[in-house]
């Protein structure tokens, strides 16, 4: 049984921890909302990029020298998984759902006899992957010293992706993130990035464009080289500000857990706390009294 | 004016304008065009350049750095790489952005790309002048 002063100690110390989670929980709800709205803020670009793409990619579908970004290199040997994670820990499962996802895929994909290589962008899924596949990892982007992702940033991890591509050094990509659905809520995800994925918004309606034909300038197959590019840095940024928001969201839902722990610890040990105290009174009122009594 | 022209800007980072105006002067790869309501269809690049909207209030410049532009029935929707308003821009900004053109020239390693450089170098230079 611990002593009086020890339970003290304990006590006190639960009660700093929970100070701290509680802290980290209000700091996270402030992040979440400013990462939420710089979501909610690039969400315009990438749809209106999507469905320019998707019009464009339906009028030149069937067509023999398709950009590789579009169609593909025609082999999947070797695959590229950038797997976007967060640069902190103490955010719940946040980190370990999307290594466990981008996990699953490489062990599937090697068993398939497939080659595959790993660009982790953000230092706790490369804590994670380094484990089992250190061998695969080319490289780490770290984000750290960034405090607001900006398209600076995502666009150069498409640089990248893109420069490794026309070298050849992969023929498919697929980037992994955490998509934001709610507070509680968030879904690893994977999303192919090459050969791109063409697909109207579910309620976008197409276009009536009243007998009109568009006018490309210049030609429709170079302005879709040029999107096409983009669109993958669009893509990646976009998975950055999800998963912004996602870690921030998973973060607090986890501080608010181990607020509510700390409290319901707190409770306990204050419950036992007196139980002791009062046992001890007690005890020593019987010394008294029996003392008392034998004289 | 009867009819008017819903115009949205927007760049990776956020929606910058969504208004209905009067016309917009875009800065195309093959040259400037100027869009007023009912446009045909067009899809197209866009060079570093000076986005000019005429509102009813007056007149609004923005500087974009390339993208894409695409007009349909709808209205007219600028993608932009990055885009600043004329108010904002100032010299080193776009000192900056020279430098990195330069950066470009320097580094491209096939004529096509040096050329592609070289002018968005050159347009950007023409900006300085104006400015």
């Amino acid at each position: 049984m611990a002593s009086l002063k020890d339970l003290r100690n304990r006590i006190a110390s639960v009660k700093a921890t929970q100070k701290i989670t509680k802290a980290m929980q209000m700091v996270a709800a402030a992040k979440l909302r400013r990462a939420q709205e710089a979501a909610e803020a690039a969400r315009p670009y990438s749809e209106r990029m999507a469905s320019v793409l998707a019009n464009l990619a339906s009028g030149l579908e069937g067509n023999d020298n398709a950009s590789p970004l579009l169609a593909g290199t025609g082999k999947e040997d070797v695959h590229l998984l950038v797997v976007a994670t967060a640069e902190r820990g103490l955010c719940g499962g946040f980190n370990s759902n999307i290594s466990r996802l981008a996990r699953d895929h490489t062990q599937q994909l090697l068993s398939e006899g497939k080659t595959v290589k790993i660009l982790c962008v953000g230092k706790k899924g490369f804590d994670v992957l380094k484990r089992s596949y250190a061998s695969l990892i080319i490289d780490v982007v770290d984000l750290r010293e960034v405090k607001q992702v900006g398209f600076n940033d995502a666009n150069a991890i498409g640089q990248r992706v893109l420069k490794m591509f026309e070298d050849g050094e992969f023929d498919v990509c697929t980037l992994f993130f955490s998509r934001f659905q709610s507070v509680i809520s968030q879904v690893p995800t994977a999303l192919p990035l090459i050969p791109a994925k063409v697909e109207q918004e579910e309620d976008a309606e197409p276009l009536d464009l009243q007998g009109a034909v568009y006018d490309y300038e210049p030609e429709e197959q170079e302005i879709l080289d040029t999107l096409l590019p983009r669109n993958v840095s669009v893509q990646i940024f976009r998975g950055l500000l999800e998963n912004a928001a996602s870690e921030q969201g998973a973060r607090m839902s986890a501080m608010d857990n181990a607020t509510r722990n700390a409290g319901d610890m707190i409770d306990k040990l204050t419950l036992s706390y007196n139980r002791q105290r009062q046992a001890q009174i007690t005890k020593e009122l019987i010394e008294i009294i029996s003392g008392a009594e034998a004289l | 004016m009867a009819d008017t022209l819903n115009f949205e800007l927007v760049s990776p980072e956020k929606l910058l304008l969504s208004e209905e105006v009067a016309s917009v002067t875009v800065p195309g790869t093959e040259g400037d065009f100027t869009v007023f309501a009912q446009h045909a269809p067009v899809l197209s690049t866009m060079r570093p350049g000076v986005v000019d909207v005429q509102k009813d209030s007056g007149e609004e410049r923005i500087f974009v750095r390339g993208g894409f532009a695409e007009v349909n029935p709808a209205g007219l929707t600028i993608l932009a790489e990055e885009a600043i308003p004329m108010a904002d821009l100032d010299r080193d900004r776009l000192a900056q952005h020279i430098q990195d053109a330069q950066e470009d020239v320097d580094d491209a390693q096939d004529e096509e790309k040096k050329r592609l450089a070289q002018e968005t170098l050159d347009h950007l230079k023409q900006l300085e002048m104006a400015l």
